[in-house]
């Protein structure tokens, strides 16, 4: 099988791996990278959204191949406990979940939003956690932890 | 038709320290410093297990990162049931608080005999006790002379509301750094040494036989282990999960299934579900003794779909055999329930079988996880003693896991010449709501149904009121009208699955009483705040309708497009008092703007953790109307994909905003299913503020709305 390269959270990984696998298997699989969760299978609920690039993806529609060479960033390389990111610190804060599954995906879809856009606004948090499906209502107080994050990084 | 049985009395402990009444059943003291605190009851996104760590802290007098909440096993924990019903607080709390308040009386009693100082001379401040002079010993220091090995009694009294430091607090939940940092809390996440993969074939149609099923292509897939196969049940163990896809995917294209159950019409459920044989139950009577005459009778009727629990993750376990002993990791609510389902399966005594709960993602009720632990214990039994790890699709998950039940719902009022309400009559058809393992001499397993010896599918039944009724739970008015009789029939056949859906059956009822009682108001021309409270003598009932209607400026000035409507309910007529209002706009499609809560559950344990609750709640109630419902054709399930299945996005999420009225004094309720009967009806009632338009079928949808107009013009 082919090796494929690319940077896993800043790290240079390569992998002998049938690339047409979806990122989500490998990453999950072999690598035992388990933030990014399995929901649907079908690019339809984001609980296993990674960035790549500076776009949140679904891991699980993403076949390995297409991530040769690219910065792929998961919830581990976002921030941890001892190096917390500001969303993570925020959704802390804010105590933003209830039980939790789909957070790692909505915190890459955030933490992609707020490269592209420093500054957005509820609407814009709205719009681009849509994609995203929480079935425990904790919604309001994810956009909220978000925008909390976003007056840390860019004060107005 | 029967009767229901009577409320039995309340025992002296809590419920659940009566059935467990060893003490240290509940609580350890380690020796490095921690208090391991062993509750019955599990997390499922609910918070519960802060909760429980602070009125474990505040009666023990410890700071609240000494205490180490244990995850629920059959090897060691009480046996609190099922984690159900918003009683976690209610049961596990006060067992928690009473043997907290207890041992720390024990503890006080030997450190007065050590240090000989009267008991009331000490104080105790994060674990350490302490005299006049300088004098300290610990809960430490003296575990290894105090045996907790001893039941609780009826005499230890907890602390006065006014001394507790953490309870009525907003701690934050000691589950939620993990979380966002991605730590391996999931069940979903977690590996065990040398475990395998494991998926098991089902077909679309519900209750097919497996005909045929060559195995040859899934034999050819790399690392496949077993392909497993009992009657109509079969599955695949590999070395690994894209393994056991792949074979799976082989079982399934040569696979030959024969026909399935016929499912009804899903255009004409009320009829569909009005028609079936079913067991009728008188739920209330009251009669008066003098009412003014009935000058006529409005009936209506109300519908509610089957809804899906639709969790965000599909439901996992694992299992390992070692001879006849097996070992399950569950995120099932009830670990104790399902393991009397497994042992009816497997036919082995209880003690082979050993249950652990991890967490998985919120359930909102009986989904797949019991069955899915089925699964891998089956599939288990060809892995040669090394563990299998099985999750469920998305597909299975949403058309082979039970559904909340579909309700048909007709109430009558009989009214007097002044329009007043003088007679009403309830009455509901539809599947019991629950069909939980470990409680019937039959299991409620799905594979169980699949096995070439098989047992018959639980045909759903409904809990009796005292313990809050199923199809029946909030059909009992909380209104003082003067008479009434409630009915409920249940199904006692059921081509589509059910179980317990959050709620139950409240939040048909409530949607049901509410929208009746709104339209009665209007047709007399008053207002429905007034004319609840005009019916209303609990005065905690009346406190939360009077603050909701108070903090959403009751009534704002009516304006094109836009409504409000009001909705009420107390969860059960025993737990948590919530009333709701709604503002909403559209035309042809509604969205919801606002939902302004008012809620009393007694006492807030975590007053952040229960607006959590209601607010989580109220969402997904929104969700469950405006856009939910369970699909389905005359052979299978076709709502088995977000798609076809959607609920409520980000950007169609009203804001929430609610009011917690404190009651530090009053026992505590569960907040998680308080707020779902008040939304509905809210929602509902809003419609019709603002299009003039009832709709009493949900979903509240495009389609519904242009029925519902027809019939009214």
């Amino acid at each position: 099988m082919p090796r494929i390269r690319f940077r896993l959270n800043g790290v240079e990984t390569d992998i002998d791996a049938d690339p047409d696998s979806s990122l989500l298997s490998i990453l999950r699989g072999p690598m035992r990278m388990t933030g990014p969760h399995f929901g649907c299978g079908a690019n339809e609920c984001g609980a296993c959204n990674v960035i790549v690039g500076d776009h949140a993806v679904a891991a699980c529609d993403t076949p390995l191949w297409s991530v040769a060479d690219k910065d792929v960033t998961t919830i581990e390389g976002l921030g941890s406990a001892e190096k917390p990111h500001p969303l993570q610190r925020a959704f802390i804060a804010e105590q933003a979940l209830q039980c939790g599954y789909c957070v790692s995906g909505i915190l890459m879809s955030a933490a992609a939003l707020l490269m592209r856009n420093p500054a957005p606004s509820s609407d814009d948090v709205r719009a681009a956690l849509d994609r995203n499906l929480c079935r425990c209502g904790s919604h309001n107080r994810m956009v909220r932890a978000v925008l909390r994050a976003a007056a840390e990084i860019a004060p107005p | 038709m029967t009767k229901p049985a009577p409320s039995p009395s309340l025992p002296k402990l809590p419920v659940s320290l009566a059935a467990n009444p060893t003490l240290s059943s509940w609580l350890r003291f380690s020796p490095e410093g921690h208090v391991k605190v062993s509750p019955g009851k599990v997390e499922i996104g609910q918070g519960i297990v802060t909760a429980l760590a602070q009125i474990a802290a505040d009666e023990l007098d410890l700071d609240i990162s000494r205490v180490q909440m244990v995850r629920a096993s059959t090897a060691a924990s009480p046996n609190e049931g099922v984690t159900s019903g918003s009683l976690s607080v209610q049961q596990s709390g006060r067992a928690i608080r009473h043997v907290c308040a207890e041992v720390r009386q024990i503890f006080l009693g030997l450190a007065s005999d050590r240090l000989g100082v009267a008991i009331d001379a000490l104080a105790i401040e994060d674990g350490t006790i302490s005299g006049p002079g300088n004098i300290r010993t610990s809960y430490w220091e003296l575990a290894d002379e105090v045996s907790l090995e001893r039941d609780a009694t009826p005499d230890a009294v907890p602390k006065p509301p006014t001394q507790r430091t953490l309870a009525g607090h907003s701690i934050a939940r000691v589950d939620i750094p993990d979380k966002v940092f991605a730590h391996r809390r999931f069940i979903h996440d977690s590996a065990l040494p040398g475990m395998l993969h494991g998926r098991v074939l089902r077909s679309e149609r519900s209750a097919a036989r497996l005909v045929d099923m060559p195995e040859d292509r899934a034999r050819a897939v790399d690392g496949l282990v077993a392909i497993v196969r009992d009657g109509n049940f079969a599955g695949v163990v590999s070395e690994t999960e894209d393994g056991a896809e792949a074979a799976l995917g082989a079982l399934r294209k040569g696979a030959t299934w024969s026909a399935g159950e016929t499912l009804p019409d899903e255009d004409r459920l009320a009829e569909w579900l009005k028609a079936q044989p079913a067991e009728s139950t008188v739920i209330d009577n009251r009669m008066a003794s003098r009412t003014s005459e009935k000058q006529r009778t409005i009936r209506r009727r109300y519908t509610r779909p089957y809804l899906a629990h639709a969790s965000i993750a599909p439901s996992c376990a694992m299992a390992q055999w070692s001879g006849e002993r097996v070992r399950v990791w569950t995120h099932s609510q009830g670990v104790y329930f399902l393991r009397s389902d497994l042992a009816l399966v497997l036919k082995l005594p209880i003690e082979n079988i050993t249950v652990e709960h991890m967490e998985g993602a919120g359930c909102y009720g009986h989904n797949a996880a019991d069955d899915v632990a089925l699964d891998a214990v089956l599939l288990a039994k060809a892995a040669s003693g090394r563990p299998v790890r099985v999750q469920w699709s998305r597909a299975d998950e949403m058309s082979h896991a039970p559904f909340g039940a579909a309700m048909a719902i007709e109430i009558e009022a009989d009214l007097d010449a002044q329009g007043e309400i003088v007679g009403w009559r309830h009455s509901i058809w539809g599947n019991g709501h629950t069909a939980r393992p470990g409680r019937a001499a039959l299991p409620a397993l799905l594979a169980a149904t699949e096995l070439a010896n098989p047992f018959p599918r639980m045909i759903s039944t409904n809990p009796p009121q005292a313990n809050g009724g199923g199809a029946d739970r909030n059909s009992i008015p909380l209104y003082d009208f003067p008479s009434w009789t409630i009915e409920s029939h249940r199904l006692t056949t059921m081509p589509i699955r059910t179980s317990a859906l959050r709620t139950l059956g409240a939040q048909g009822n409530v949607f049901a009483i509410e929208s009746f009682l709104d339209e009665l108001a209007a047709g007399r021309g008053e207002d429905p705040v007034a004319f609840r409270l005009r019916h209303l003598s609990d005065s905690r009932a009346r406190d939360v309708i009077e603050s909701v209607a108070r903090r959403a400026n009751w009534k704002p000035d009516q304006q094109a497009g836009i409504g409000y409507g009001l909705g009420f309910a107390r969860y059960k007529n025993t737990g948590a008092y919530c009333a709701v209002v709604a503002e909403i706009e559209g035309a042809e499609d509604i969205r919801v703007k606002r939902l302004t809560i008012a809620v009393d559950v007694g006492e807030a344990i975590n007053p952040d953790g229960v607006v959590n609750q209601i607010e989580g709640g109220a969402i997904q109630a929104t969700s469950w109307v405006l856009k939910e419902r369970v699909r389905f054709d005359r052979q299978r399930i076709t709502s088995n994909t977000w798609t076809d299945y959607p609920i409520l996005r980000f950007s169609e999420v009203p804001e929430v905003d609610v009011e917690l009225i404190q009651r530090p004094d009053s026992e505590p309720l569960g907040a998680g299913e308080a707020a779902h009967g008040p939304v509905t009806a809210a929602i509902a009632n809003a419609v019709f503020d603002a299009l003039g338009v009832r709709v009493r079928n949900l979903p509240i949808t495009r389609d519904s709305l242009i029925a519902a107009m027809e019939l009214t013009s």
